[in-house]
């Protein structure tokens, strides 16, 4: 089958102050990256702060593109992709979720979840009835209605799960998605992330920097300076600066 | 995403910052407002114009001292009553003619006095000027021959003079001199803010011995019809040249009266709406402002609506079309709020005000237009935000 997203040799470069070019600085926060995730894998990606998972999340998501190499998603490059065909792909490929939820605040439950369908073209009448659906899903049958300041923490993130899925996407990518919950409603989360990922088959990608959420996943990926490390499935990768990282999680 | 959709964004936007809003759609509808009232107001002076003019009669000839022209200063009249007497002998069976004299004065009856437009005429003008006496009789020639202090009031000057009872008999004072009133005139309606029922008219030899002078103001000749206009106008003109300069007289038709008070008055009323346009731009840029903090304020939101699919066409969309319902709100209440005054100025004031469907048309148009023109380079800066930075905006 065909990977839900396929990145070979994938290099992201910045550069600062670009204004000036006397003063302008190249950062490169990814310097090769090669890997892919298949139909319904779950991968964790972990790394600390400045390793350049910020920038891989972005390019997973397609909300950027590559300075170098190859970005593939369900086999379709992105640097063939114009801005709206990218648009296209987010809505109806990935589904994100976000460590700050991310949710209109103005709007129902109900509203939020059907926003992605309404930048589908998706009629009012099946948009309703998909946001229920997937809101029951995640188990808020009954909030249909709330506002997100009338929700817990953990509900207001199970309705960016429900939101993330109502599209039907191929990739589930989420973001830290306990780093603003308490310990016991984050594994709720994450243990409902496990289920939907079982049960509809949608792959998830979930990027952390906590070591406990990323060994709930079969597959981990490291990320550091800029580079994978990922012994299993990617192409071999250069190794020279995180080798002997101490806090490394064990591979497979 | 559909218009509609975007409509319900713009309003739940709009709804959430209620006063913000409200204070935005405010500059818009004071400026449609001006649009709508001030055009109206030219409108309405010019209507009034024309309807005055236009009461005279379209086969009327007026003989005024000077050039006629825009920005000419007045001249004093040479004419005395024996231009009048000559173009009456020579225009004998083709046209009526009639002079007259006017002067400002107090004019007493009893202990009331009132400021009136004195006219001194000849007997010829009620029928060349259309007015008709609704009680008592107008001057005759025999008046005018012997200067007989005999008066005819309007209306307006009647009804102040003599509240309450019949002026017919009774004397008026003008200057010292009594003179008896003989006749009252139908009531002609107030044109521009001015009365014109105020008059008093006296025989015309009567006025100039009381002002000291043999002048007379206007010489004014009633043709038969429109077509013999030019006729009458050439003998008028062959009459006068002997005993006038080609400069010391105009000959004018109305629509030449016309031409040159419409003139004035179409330039009063683009000045106006130029002014009321003036205050409609500063209202767009209120709405373009605001639309800039609301951009800025949903920097997050915009990164997150791209991150679930919007395309950039999506956003701009949703930012136009609120600062195009801002403007539309402002528009609609701007044109009650314009109508309604103008409505109140026509009934209430004597300034005249027309409101007229160009006018409301343009000033919604332009409301519009200046959400779509004050809303593009807001709803584009949110259409073009990188949803990597959007969603990072603290």
């Amino acid at each position: 089958m065909t990977p839900v997203v396929e990145a070979v040799d994938v290099t992201r470069e910045y550069v600062l102050g670009a204004g000036r070019k006397a003063a302008a600085v190249t950062v490169r926060a990814l310097r090769g990256v090669s890997f892919a995730v298949e139909p319904g894998e779950f991968v964790a990606i972990a790394g600390p702060s400045g390793s350049g998972k910020s920038t891989l999340l972005h390019l997973l998501g397609a909300l950027d593109r590559p300075t170098a190499g190859s970005l593939r998603f369900s086999g379709r490059d992105v640097a063939d992709l114009d801005d709206v065909e990218l648009a296209t792909l987010r809505n109806r490929e990935i589904g994100f979720v976000f460590q700050q939820f991310q949710l209109l605040t103005r709007t129902s439950a109900l509203a939020n979840v059907a926003l992605p369908l309404v930048y589908a073209g998706v009629r009012r009448g099946e948009r309703r009835e998909r946001a229920v659906a997937a809101l029951e899903a995640v188990g808020l049958g009954s909030r249909l209605n709330h506002r997100p300041a009338q929700l817990s923490g953990g509900e207001q993130q199970r309705v960016a799960v429900a939101r993330a899925l109502v599209t039907r996407p191929r990739l589930l990518l989420a973001d830290e998605p306990t780093g603003n919950l308490d310990t016991t409603t984050g594994a709720e989360i994450m243990r409902l992330l496990r289920d939907l990922n079982r049960d509809f088959g949608v792959a998830l990608v979930v990027i952390t920097h906590d070591t406990e959420v990323a060994a709930l996943a079969p597959r981990r990926i490291r990320i550091r300076d800029g580079l994978l490390d990922d012994g299993a499935v990617a192409p071999p990768a250069p190794r020279a600066l995180d080798d002997a990282g101490p806090a490394r999680a064990s591979a497979g | 995403m559909s218009v509609t959709e975007a409509a319900k964004v713009a309003l739940t936007a709009i709804a959430a910052n209620r006063l913000r809003s409200a204070l935005t759609v405010l500059g818009v509808v004071i400026g449609v407002m001006s649009v709508v009232l001030l055009v109206a107001v030219g409108t309405g002076a010019r209507d009034e114009v024309t309807a005055g003019v236009e009461d005279l009669g379209s086969n009327l000839l007026l003989v005024v001292p000077g050039t006629f022209e825009f920005g000419q200063a007045p001249t004093v009249s040479k004419f005395t009553t024996d231009e009048v007497d000559r173009l009456a002998r020579e225009l004998t069976g083709r046209a009526a003619v009639t002079g007259s004299l006017a002067s400002g004065e107090t004019v007493r009856a009893g202990t009331v006095s009132a400021f009136a437009s004195l006219l001194g005429v000849t007997a010829e003008f009620d029928e060349v000027l259309n007015r008709e006496v609704a009680r008592g009789e107008f001057l005759t020639d025999s008046d005018v021959a012997t200067g007989r202090r005999v008066a005819v009031l309007g209306s307006s000057a009647g009804a102040a003079l003599f509240p309450g009872s019949d002026p017919i008999g009774k004397n008026v004072t003008v200057a010292g001199v009594r003179f008896r009133v003989i006749g009252v005139l139908d009531e002609l309606g107030a044109a521009l803010g001015v009365d014109r029922d105020s008059q008093v008219l006296l025989p015309i030899t009567a006025a100039q011995r009381l002002l000291g002078t043999r002048r007379v103001d206007t010489i004014f000749v009633k043709a038969p019809d429109a077509a013999a206009l030019d006729a009458v106008t050439a003998s008028v003109e062959s009459v006068l040249d002997d005993r006038l300069g080609p400069e010391e007289y105009s000959v004018l038709t109305q629509s030449e009266i016309l031409g040159v008070a419409g003139q004035i008055l179409d330039t009063l009323t683009y000045v106006l709406a130029a002014i009321a346009g003036i205050s409609l731009l500063v209202g767009g840029i209120g709405v373009s402002n605001i639309m800039l903090v609301s951009v800025q304020e949903r920097t997050r939101e915009i990164g997150l609506r791209k991150a679930l699919g919007a395309r950039t066409r999506d956003i701009t969309s949703q930012f136009l079309v609120e600062a195009m319902v801002l403007c539309g709100v402002g528009g609609v209440l701007g044109i009650g709020t314009g109508v309604g005054l103008a409505f109140v100025a026509e009934r209430f004031t004597p300034v005249p005000a027309a409101v007229t469907a160009w006018s409301v048309a343009l000033a919604f148009g332009t409301s519009v237009a200046v959400g779509v023109i004050f809303g593009v380079f807001p709803a584009r800066r949110a259409g073009r935000l990188d949803p990597v930075v959007a969603l990072r905006y603290e």
